[in-house]
Protein backbone atom coordinates (compact mmCIF):
# COMPACT_ATOMS: atom_id res chain seq x y z
CA UNK A 1 0.00 0.00 0.00
CA UNK A 2 2.81 2.37 0.91
CA UNK A 3 4.53 1.63 -2.39
CA UNK A 4 1.35 2.44 -4.30
CA UNK A 5 0.91 5.71 -2.41
CA UNK A 6 4.47 6.91 -3.00
CA UNK A 7 4.31 6.01 -6.69
CA UNK A 8 1.15 8.07 -6.94
CA UNK A 9 2.76 10.94 -5.03
CA UNK A 10 5.74 10.89 -7.39
CA UNK A 11 3.51 11.03 -10.42
CA UNK A 12 1.67 13.96 -8.88
CA UNK A 13 4.92 15.80 -8.23
CA UNK A 14 6.04 15.27 -11.79
CA UNK A 15 3.28 17.52 -13.06
CA UNK A 16 2.97 20.03 -10.25
CA UNK A 17 0.49 22.70 -11.43
CA UNK A 18 3.03 25.53 -11.26
CA UNK A 19 5.01 23.88 -14.03
CA UNK A 20 2.07 23.80 -16.38
CA UNK A 21 1.17 26.42 -18.90
CA UNK A 22 -2.41 27.66 -18.40
CA UNK A 23 -3.91 26.32 -21.62
CA UNK A 24 -2.57 22.81 -21.40
CA UNK A 25 -3.54 22.12 -17.79
CA UNK A 26 -6.62 20.06 -18.64
CA UNK A 27 -4.73 18.07 -21.28
CA UNK A 28 -1.90 17.33 -18.89
CA UNK A 29 -4.28 16.22 -16.17
CA UNK A 30 -6.07 13.98 -18.67
CA UNK A 31 -2.73 12.38 -19.61
CA UNK A 32 -1.87 12.00 -15.96
CA UNK A 33 -5.15 10.25 -15.25
CA UNK A 34 -4.68 7.96 -18.24
CA UNK A 35 -1.18 7.06 -17.05
CA UNK A 36 -2.52 6.12 -13.62
CA UNK A 37 -5.59 4.26 -14.82
CA UNK A 38 -3.71 0.97 -15.05
CA UNK A 39 -2.65 1.05 -11.44
CA UNK A 40 -5.59 2.83 -9.84
CA UNK A 41 -5.36 2.31 -6.07
CA UNK A 42 -9.20 2.28 -6.06
CA UNK A 43 -8.81 -1.44 -6.79
CA UNK A 44 -7.77 -1.92 -3.17
CA UNK A 45 -11.15 -0.49 -2.07
CA UNK A 46 -13.00 -2.57 -4.66
CA UNK A 47 -11.35 -5.75 -3.39
CA UNK A 48 -12.10 -4.97 0.23
CA UNK A 49 -15.67 -4.04 -0.69
CA UNK A 50 -16.27 -7.32 -2.51
CA UNK A 51 -15.04 -9.25 0.53
CA UNK A 52 -17.34 -7.18 2.80
CA UNK A 53 -20.29 -7.83 0.48
CA UNK A 54 -19.79 -11.60 0.67
CA UNK A 55 -18.76 -11.87 4.30
CA UNK A 56 -21.23 -13.00 6.97
CA UNK A 57 -21.44 -10.04 9.32
CA UNK A 58 -23.58 -8.18 11.81
CA UNK A 59 -25.84 -9.36 14.64
CA UNK A 60 -27.63 -11.75 12.24
CA UNK A 61 -24.34 -13.03 10.78
CA UNK A 62 -25.43 -12.95 7.13
CA UNK A 63 -23.81 -11.53 4.01
CA UNK A 64 -25.19 -8.71 1.86
CA UNK A 65 -25.57 -11.04 -1.11
CA UNK A 66 -29.39 -10.98 -0.82
CA UNK A 67 -29.47 -7.16 -0.84
CA UNK A 68 -31.75 -5.78 -3.58
CA UNK A 69 -30.03 -2.80 -5.23
CA UNK A 70 -32.96 -2.31 -7.60
CA UNK A 71 -32.44 -5.08 -10.14
CA UNK A 72 -33.45 -7.94 -7.83
CA UNK A 73 -31.97 -9.54 -4.72
CA UNK A 74 -28.22 -10.00 -5.08
CA UNK A 75 -27.92 -8.46 -8.58
CA UNK A 76 -24.85 -6.22 -8.53
CA UNK A 77 -23.95 -6.03 -12.24
CA UNK A 78 -25.24 -2.76 -13.69
CA UNK A 79 -27.17 -1.81 -10.53
CA UNK A 80 -25.36 1.49 -9.93
CA UNK A 81 -26.14 2.74 -13.44
CA UNK A 82 -29.84 2.71 -12.46
CA UNK A 83 -29.53 4.49 -9.10
CA UNK A 84 -30.94 6.48 -7.38
CA UNK A 85 -34.38 4.91 -7.71
CA UNK A 86 -37.59 4.38 -5.76
CA UNK A 87 -37.70 1.31 -3.48
CA UNK A 88 -41.19 0.16 -2.51
CA UNK A 89 -40.01 -1.65 0.65
CA UNK A 90 -38.58 1.60 2.05
CA UNK A 91 -41.15 3.82 0.26
CA UNK A 92 -38.30 6.17 -0.55
CA UNK A 93 -35.93 7.14 -3.33
CA UNK A 94 -32.45 5.88 -2.36
CA UNK A 95 -28.93 6.30 -3.67
CA UNK A 96 -26.46 3.42 -3.40
CA UNK A 97 -25.03 4.43 -0.04
CA UNK A 98 -28.49 4.80 1.53
CA UNK A 99 -29.54 1.44 0.09
CA UNK A 100 -26.44 -0.25 1.52
CA UNK A 101 -27.31 1.12 4.96
CA UNK A 102 -30.87 -0.18 4.48
CA UNK A 103 -29.56 -3.68 3.71
CA UNK A 104 -27.10 -3.62 6.62
CA UNK A 105 -30.04 -2.83 8.91
CA UNK A 106 -32.72 -5.12 7.45
CA UNK A 107 -30.53 -8.11 6.48
CA UNK A 108 -27.56 -8.00 8.82
CA UNK A 109 -29.34 -6.54 11.86
CA UNK A 110 -27.13 -3.51 12.43
CA UNK A 111 -28.70 -0.44 14.00
CA UNK A 112 -29.01 2.43 11.52
CA UNK A 113 -26.61 4.51 13.64
CA UNK A 114 -23.99 1.73 13.55
CA UNK A 115 -24.38 1.22 9.80
CA UNK A 116 -23.91 4.95 9.13
CA UNK A 117 -21.32 5.81 11.73
CA UNK A 118 -18.26 5.90 9.45
CA UNK A 119 -19.38 7.07 6.01
CA UNK A 120 -15.99 8.53 4.97
CA UNK A 121 -12.46 7.32 5.69
CA UNK A 122 -9.86 9.74 7.03
CA UNK A 123 -7.18 9.04 4.39
CA UNK A 124 -5.22 7.07 6.94
CA UNK A 125 -5.96 4.11 9.19
CA UNK A 126 -9.69 4.76 9.69
CA UNK A 127 -11.19 3.15 6.60
CA UNK A 128 -14.89 3.28 5.75
CA UNK A 129 -16.71 0.02 4.98
CA UNK A 130 -19.35 2.03 3.12
CA UNK A 131 -16.73 3.54 0.81
CA UNK A 132 -15.28 0.08 0.14
CA UNK A 133 -18.71 -1.43 -0.57
CA UNK A 134 -19.53 1.53 -2.83
CA UNK A 135 -16.24 1.02 -4.72
CA UNK A 136 -17.10 -2.64 -5.34
CA UNK A 137 -20.72 -2.10 -6.38
CA UNK A 138 -19.90 0.81 -8.70
CA UNK A 139 -17.04 -1.11 -10.33
CA UNK A 140 -19.65 -3.67 -11.42
CA UNK A 141 -21.31 -0.96 -13.55
CA UNK A 142 -18.19 0.07 -15.44
CA UNK A 143 -19.06 0.39 -19.13
CA UNK A 144 -22.81 0.21 -18.45
CA UNK A 145 -24.87 3.12 -19.81
CA UNK A 146 -26.41 5.37 -17.17
CA UNK A 147 -30.14 4.68 -17.13
CA UNK A 148 -31.65 6.30 -14.02
CA UNK A 149 -35.41 5.73 -14.00
CA UNK A 150 -38.08 8.41 -13.58
CA UNK A 151 -41.24 6.30 -13.62
CA UNK A 152 -42.36 6.71 -10.02
CA UNK A 153 -43.81 10.01 -8.81
CA UNK A 154 -41.25 10.12 -5.99
CA UNK A 155 -38.41 9.78 -8.50
CA UNK A 156 -39.74 12.75 -10.44
CA UNK A 157 -40.17 14.69 -7.21
CA UNK A 158 -36.60 13.94 -6.08
CA UNK A 159 -35.33 15.20 -9.44
CA UNK A 160 -37.29 18.47 -9.19
CA UNK A 161 -36.20 19.03 -5.58
CA UNK A 162 -32.59 18.29 -6.57
CA UNK A 163 -32.78 20.87 -9.33
CA UNK A 164 -34.16 23.42 -6.89
CA UNK A 165 -31.36 22.71 -4.40
CA UNK A 166 -28.78 23.06 -7.17
CA UNK A 167 -29.78 26.74 -7.50
CA UNK A 168 -30.27 27.40 -3.76
CA UNK A 169 -28.05 30.30 -2.66
CA UNK A 170 -27.26 30.70 1.00
CA UNK A 171 -24.62 30.98 3.70
CA UNK A 172 -22.07 33.69 4.32
CA UNK A 173 -20.91 33.71 0.68
CA UNK A 174 -24.27 33.44 -1.19
CA UNK A 175 -22.99 30.33 -2.96
CA UNK A 176 -25.12 27.72 -4.71
CA UNK A 177 -23.96 24.61 -6.60
CA UNK A 178 -24.75 26.69 -9.70
CA UNK A 179 -22.24 29.39 -8.73
CA UNK A 180 -19.37 27.14 -9.84
CA UNK A 181 -21.12 24.57 -12.02
CA UNK A 182 -23.41 26.31 -14.52
CA UNK A 183 -21.02 27.79 -17.09
CA UNK A 184 -18.69 26.28 -19.67
CA UNK A 185 -14.92 26.37 -19.37
CA UNK A 186 -14.61 27.91 -15.92
CA UNK A 187 -12.12 27.00 -13.23
CA UNK A 188 -11.27 27.68 -9.58
CA UNK A 189 -7.55 28.40 -9.40
CA UNK A 190 -6.33 25.78 -11.91
CA UNK A 191 -9.09 23.26 -11.24
CA UNK A 192 -11.50 22.85 -14.17
CA UNK A 193 -15.17 22.97 -13.19
CA UNK A 194 -17.76 20.80 -14.91
CA UNK A 195 -20.89 22.58 -16.14
CA UNK A 196 -23.50 20.35 -14.53
CA UNK A 197 -26.44 21.99 -16.30
CA UNK A 198 -25.57 20.34 -19.63
CA UNK A 199 -25.91 16.62 -20.42
CA UNK A 200 -22.28 16.45 -21.48
CA UNK A 201 -21.01 18.14 -18.32
CA UNK A 202 -23.17 16.06 -15.98
CA UNK A 203 -22.16 12.86 -17.80
CA UNK A 204 -18.45 13.58 -17.58
CA UNK A 205 -18.66 14.47 -13.89
CA UNK A 206 -21.14 11.90 -12.59
CA UNK A 207 -19.71 8.87 -14.40
CA UNK A 208 -16.25 9.46 -12.86
CA UNK A 209 -17.29 9.15 -9.19
CA UNK A 210 -16.35 7.37 -6.96
CA UNK A 211 -12.70 8.24 -7.44
CA UNK A 212 -9.40 7.62 -5.74
CA UNK A 213 -8.24 11.09 -4.66
CA UNK A 214 -4.47 11.25 -4.93
CA UNK A 215 -4.28 14.34 -2.71
CA UNK A 216 -6.17 12.55 0.07
CA UNK A 217 -4.97 8.96 -0.33
CA UNK A 218 -8.60 7.92 -0.09
CA UNK A 219 -11.39 6.62 -2.27
CA UNK A 220 -14.25 9.12 -2.32
CA UNK A 221 -17.89 8.47 -3.14
CA UNK A 222 -20.46 10.79 -4.71
CA UNK A 223 -22.00 11.44 -1.29
CA UNK A 224 -18.57 12.61 -0.16
CA UNK A 225 -18.33 14.86 -3.24
CA UNK A 226 -21.58 16.59 -2.26
CA UNK A 227 -20.57 16.79 1.43
CA UNK A 228 -17.29 18.50 0.60
CA UNK A 229 -18.82 20.88 -1.97
CA UNK A 230 -21.24 22.11 0.71
CA UNK A 231 -18.34 22.54 3.15
CA UNK A 232 -16.64 24.83 0.65
CA UNK A 233 -19.95 26.58 0.01
CA UNK A 234 -19.78 27.57 3.71
CA UNK A 235 -22.98 25.63 4.41
CA UNK A 236 -23.44 23.55 7.57
CA UNK A 237 -22.76 19.81 7.36
CA UNK A 238 -24.71 17.69 4.86
CA UNK A 239 -26.21 14.68 6.65
CA UNK A 240 -25.24 11.32 5.14
CA UNK A 241 -28.15 9.70 3.28
CA UNK A 242 -30.32 12.78 3.75
CA UNK A 243 -33.13 13.87 1.43
CA UNK A 244 -31.05 16.73 0.03
CA UNK A 245 -28.11 14.42 -0.72
CA UNK A 246 -30.37 11.93 -2.50
CA UNK A 247 -32.32 14.61 -4.42
CA UNK A 248 -29.15 16.26 -5.71
CA UNK A 249 -27.72 12.87 -6.66
CA UNK A 250 -30.96 12.09 -8.51
CA UNK A 251 -30.77 15.39 -10.43
CA UNK A 252 -27.17 14.82 -11.51
CA UNK A 253 -27.37 11.06 -12.13
CA UNK A 254 -30.48 11.43 -14.26
CA UNK A 255 -28.82 14.24 -16.25
CA UNK A 256 -25.96 11.82 -16.93
CA UNK A 257 -28.27 9.24 -18.57
CA UNK A 258 -26.97 7.75 -21.81
CA UNK A 259 -23.28 7.93 -20.98
CA UNK A 260 -21.28 4.80 -20.09
CA UNK A 261 -20.38 4.69 -16.41
CA UNK A 262 -16.60 4.84 -15.95
CA UNK A 263 -15.61 4.59 -12.29
CA UNK A 264 -14.05 4.12 -9.78
CA UNK A 265 -11.79 6.67 -11.42
CA UNK A 266 -8.70 8.52 -10.23
CA UNK A 267 -8.53 12.25 -9.59
CA UNK A 268 -5.90 14.63 -8.34
CA UNK B 1 -38.66 48.03 1.01
CA UNK B 2 -42.22 46.77 0.72
CA UNK B 3 -41.91 46.29 -3.00
CA UNK B 4 -38.62 44.50 -2.41
CA UNK B 5 -40.44 41.91 -0.31
CA UNK B 6 -42.66 41.11 -3.29
CA UNK B 7 -39.67 40.39 -5.50
CA UNK B 8 -39.98 36.63 -5.19
CA UNK B 9 -43.46 36.64 -6.62
CA UNK B 10 -42.36 38.84 -9.50
CA UNK B 11 -39.51 36.49 -10.36
CA UNK B 12 -41.68 33.38 -10.24
CA UNK B 13 -44.27 35.04 -12.45
CA UNK B 14 -41.61 36.17 -14.89
CA UNK B 15 -39.84 32.82 -15.05
CA UNK B 16 -42.67 30.32 -14.88
CA UNK B 17 -44.91 32.47 -17.04
CA UNK B 18 -47.36 29.86 -18.26
CA UNK B 19 -50.46 28.45 -16.57
CA UNK B 20 -51.57 27.91 -12.98
CA UNK B 21 -50.59 24.22 -12.92
CA UNK B 22 -46.94 25.06 -13.49
CA UNK B 23 -46.98 27.74 -10.83
CA UNK B 24 -48.56 25.27 -8.39
CA UNK B 25 -45.94 22.60 -9.14
CA UNK B 26 -43.32 25.25 -8.67
CA UNK B 27 -44.53 26.24 -5.21
CA UNK B 28 -44.98 22.59 -4.18
CA UNK B 29 -41.44 21.80 -5.28
CA UNK B 30 -40.17 24.86 -3.43
CA UNK B 31 -41.91 23.68 -0.24
CA UNK B 32 -40.47 20.17 -0.60
CA UNK B 33 -37.00 21.57 -1.26
CA UNK B 34 -37.26 23.76 1.84
CA UNK B 35 -38.29 20.73 3.93
CA UNK B 36 -35.45 18.66 2.47
CA UNK B 37 -32.93 21.38 3.34
CA UNK B 38 -34.20 21.62 6.89
CA UNK B 39 -33.90 17.87 7.41
CA UNK B 40 -30.57 17.43 5.66
CA UNK B 41 -28.05 19.70 7.35
CA UNK B 42 -26.70 19.86 10.87
CA UNK B 43 -24.56 22.48 12.60
CA UNK B 44 -20.81 21.84 12.39
CA UNK B 45 -17.97 23.96 13.70
CA UNK B 46 -18.78 27.61 13.12
CA UNK B 47 -21.50 26.84 10.52
CA UNK B 48 -24.97 26.77 12.09
CA UNK B 49 -28.14 25.84 10.23
CA UNK B 50 -29.10 29.53 10.33
CA UNK B 51 -26.86 29.85 7.29
CA UNK B 52 -29.66 28.20 5.31
CA UNK B 53 -32.10 30.99 6.13
CA UNK B 54 -32.05 33.08 2.98
CA UNK B 55 -32.23 36.85 2.87
CA UNK B 56 -34.29 38.46 0.10
CA UNK B 57 -31.37 38.72 -2.31
CA UNK B 58 -30.46 35.06 -1.90
CA UNK B 59 -34.09 33.99 -2.22
CA UNK B 60 -34.79 36.01 -5.34
CA UNK B 61 -31.52 35.07 -7.01
CA UNK B 62 -32.19 31.36 -6.28
CA UNK B 63 -35.56 31.68 -8.01
CA UNK B 64 -33.84 33.16 -11.05
CA UNK B 65 -32.08 29.74 -11.29
CA UNK B 66 -28.87 30.86 -12.93
CA UNK B 67 -30.54 33.28 -15.34
CA UNK B 68 -30.48 37.06 -15.14
CA UNK B 69 -33.46 38.34 -13.14
CA UNK B 70 -35.97 40.62 -14.93
CA UNK B 71 -34.72 44.21 -15.24
CA UNK B 72 -37.06 45.79 -12.68
CA UNK B 73 -36.28 43.04 -10.18
CA UNK B 74 -32.54 43.50 -10.74
CA UNK B 75 -32.91 47.23 -10.12
CA UNK B 76 -34.68 46.58 -6.81
CA UNK B 77 -32.01 44.11 -5.68
CA UNK B 78 -29.26 46.58 -6.50
CA UNK B 79 -31.02 49.46 -4.77
CA UNK B 80 -31.63 47.47 -1.59
CA UNK B 81 -28.03 46.27 -1.44
CA UNK B 82 -26.60 49.70 -2.22
CA UNK B 83 -28.29 50.98 0.92
CA UNK B 84 -26.29 48.53 3.06
CA UNK B 85 -22.83 49.82 2.16
CA UNK B 86 -21.01 51.54 5.03
CA UNK B 87 -18.15 53.63 3.71
CA UNK B 88 -15.20 54.25 6.11
CA UNK B 89 -15.90 57.03 8.61
CA UNK B 90 -12.35 58.34 8.20
CA UNK B 91 -12.93 58.78 4.46
CA UNK B 92 -9.85 56.72 3.62
CA UNK B 93 -10.81 54.10 1.03
CA UNK B 94 -7.45 52.47 0.34
CA UNK B 95 -5.25 50.48 2.73
CA UNK B 96 -2.07 48.47 2.26
CA UNK B 97 -1.83 46.50 -1.01
CA UNK B 98 0.64 44.01 0.54
CA UNK B 99 -1.95 42.97 3.10
CA UNK B 100 -4.46 42.99 0.26
CA UNK B 101 -2.38 40.44 -1.65
CA UNK B 102 -2.33 38.13 1.41
CA UNK B 103 -6.10 38.46 1.77
CA UNK B 104 -6.56 37.78 -1.95
CA UNK B 105 -4.50 34.57 -1.64
CA UNK B 106 -6.13 33.30 1.56
CA UNK B 107 -8.79 30.65 0.91
CA UNK B 108 -9.64 29.82 4.49
CA UNK B 109 -12.45 31.27 6.54
CA UNK B 110 -16.09 30.54 7.40
CA UNK B 111 -15.99 26.84 6.42
CA UNK B 112 -17.11 24.46 9.16
CA UNK B 113 -13.65 22.90 8.98
CA UNK B 114 -11.88 26.23 9.58
CA UNK B 115 -10.63 27.41 12.96
CA UNK B 116 -13.11 30.15 13.96
CA UNK B 117 -10.16 32.13 15.34
CA UNK B 118 -8.04 31.54 12.23
CA UNK B 119 -7.61 33.76 9.17
CA UNK B 120 -10.54 34.73 6.97
CA UNK B 121 -9.55 35.56 3.42
CA UNK B 122 -11.28 36.82 0.31
CA UNK B 123 -9.74 34.12 -1.93
CA UNK B 124 -9.92 36.53 -4.91
CA UNK B 125 -7.51 34.36 -6.93
CA UNK B 126 -9.98 31.46 -6.80
CA UNK B 127 -12.06 33.33 -9.40
CA UNK B 128 -9.96 36.24 -10.75
CA UNK B 129 -6.62 36.91 -12.34
CA UNK B 130 -4.93 39.73 -10.40
CA UNK B 131 -1.15 40.05 -10.38
CA UNK B 132 0.74 38.69 -13.38
CA UNK B 133 3.03 36.66 -11.15
CA UNK B 134 0.29 34.38 -9.82
CA UNK B 135 -0.45 31.76 -12.48
CA UNK B 136 -2.87 29.79 -10.33
CA UNK B 137 -6.01 31.84 -10.79
CA UNK B 138 -9.61 30.97 -11.59
CA UNK B 139 -11.91 32.28 -14.31
CA UNK B 140 -15.38 32.49 -12.77
CA UNK B 141 -14.93 36.27 -12.53
CA UNK B 142 -13.24 38.61 -15.03
CA UNK B 143 -9.49 39.25 -15.04
CA UNK B 144 -8.60 42.17 -12.76
CA UNK B 145 -5.03 42.48 -14.03
CA UNK B 146 -4.23 46.21 -14.44
CA UNK B 147 -7.54 47.08 -12.76
CA UNK B 148 -6.24 50.43 -11.52
CA UNK B 149 -4.11 51.18 -14.52
CA UNK B 150 -7.17 50.96 -16.76
CA UNK B 151 -9.53 52.92 -14.50
CA UNK B 152 -7.34 55.47 -12.79
CA UNK B 153 -7.30 56.17 -9.08
CA UNK B 154 -9.97 58.88 -8.68
CA UNK B 155 -12.14 59.07 -5.56
CA UNK B 156 -15.11 57.87 -7.61
CA UNK B 157 -13.21 54.76 -8.72
CA UNK B 158 -12.05 54.19 -5.13
CA UNK B 159 -15.63 54.48 -3.83
CA UNK B 160 -16.95 52.12 -6.48
CA UNK B 161 -14.18 49.58 -5.75
CA UNK B 162 -14.68 49.68 -1.98
CA UNK B 163 -18.45 49.40 -2.49
CA UNK B 164 -18.16 46.52 -4.96
CA UNK B 165 -16.10 44.47 -2.51
CA UNK B 166 -18.39 45.47 0.38
CA UNK B 167 -21.59 44.49 -1.42
CA UNK B 168 -21.29 43.28 -5.02
CA UNK B 169 -25.07 42.89 -5.35
CA UNK B 170 -25.39 46.68 -5.29
CA UNK B 171 -23.85 46.86 -8.75
CA UNK B 172 -24.74 43.55 -10.45
CA UNK B 173 -27.87 41.74 -9.25
CA UNK B 174 -27.39 38.00 -8.70
CA UNK B 175 -23.65 38.16 -9.36
CA UNK B 176 -21.60 35.11 -8.32
CA UNK B 177 -19.38 37.32 -6.14
CA UNK B 178 -19.84 37.23 -2.34
CA UNK B 179 -20.83 40.37 -0.38
CA UNK B 180 -17.67 40.59 1.70
CA UNK B 181 -18.60 43.54 3.90
CA UNK B 182 -22.36 43.12 4.11
CA UNK B 183 -22.09 39.47 5.18
CA UNK B 184 -19.27 40.10 7.64
CA UNK B 185 -16.65 38.07 5.80
CA UNK B 186 -14.03 40.86 5.69
CA UNK B 187 -13.47 43.76 8.07
CA UNK B 188 -13.48 47.37 6.84
CA UNK B 189 -9.66 47.40 7.01
CA UNK B 190 -9.41 44.20 4.97
CA UNK B 191 -11.68 45.69 2.29
CA UNK B 192 -9.47 48.79 2.18
CA UNK B 193 -6.43 46.54 1.75
CA UNK B 194 -7.98 44.60 -1.12
CA UNK B 195 -9.09 47.88 -2.74
CA UNK B 196 -5.46 49.02 -2.49
CA UNK B 197 -4.29 45.82 -4.16
CA UNK B 198 -6.54 46.76 -7.09
CA UNK B 199 -5.83 50.49 -7.24
CA UNK B 200 -2.42 51.33 -5.74
CA UNK B 201 -0.06 52.19 -8.59
CA UNK B 202 2.68 50.23 -6.76
CA UNK B 203 0.55 47.06 -6.54
CA UNK B 204 1.65 44.12 -8.74
CA UNK B 205 -1.87 44.19 -10.20
CA UNK B 206 -0.98 47.47 -11.96
CA UNK B 207 2.48 46.57 -13.26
Amino acid sequence: MKAVRSAVALAALAIAPSLLAQGSTADEIAKYRAALQDGNPAELWEGRGEALWKQQRGPKNVSLERCDLGLGAGVVKGAYAQLPRYFADADRVMDLETRLVWCMVTLQGYSEADAKKNPFGNGNDRKSDLEALTAYITSESRGVKMNVPMRHAKEAEAYRVGEKLFYFRGGTHDFACATCHSEEGKRIRLQDLPNLTTAEGAQKAYTTWPAYRVSQGELRTFEWRLYDCFRQQRFPELVFGSDAAIALTMFLARNANGAPFDAPAIKR
Amino acid sequence: MRSYARLGLLVVTAIVGGGCATALDESETAAKAAAALKASFRPAGQAGVDRLEQDETQRVCSLAAGKAPPKDVAAMIEQANLATIRYPADGKLLGDWKNGERIAQEGRGKQFSDDPKGPVGANCYACHQLSKGELSFGTIGPSLYQYGKLRGNSVDVQRYTFGKIYNSEAFAACTNMPRFGHKGILSEQQIKDVAALLLDPASPVNQ
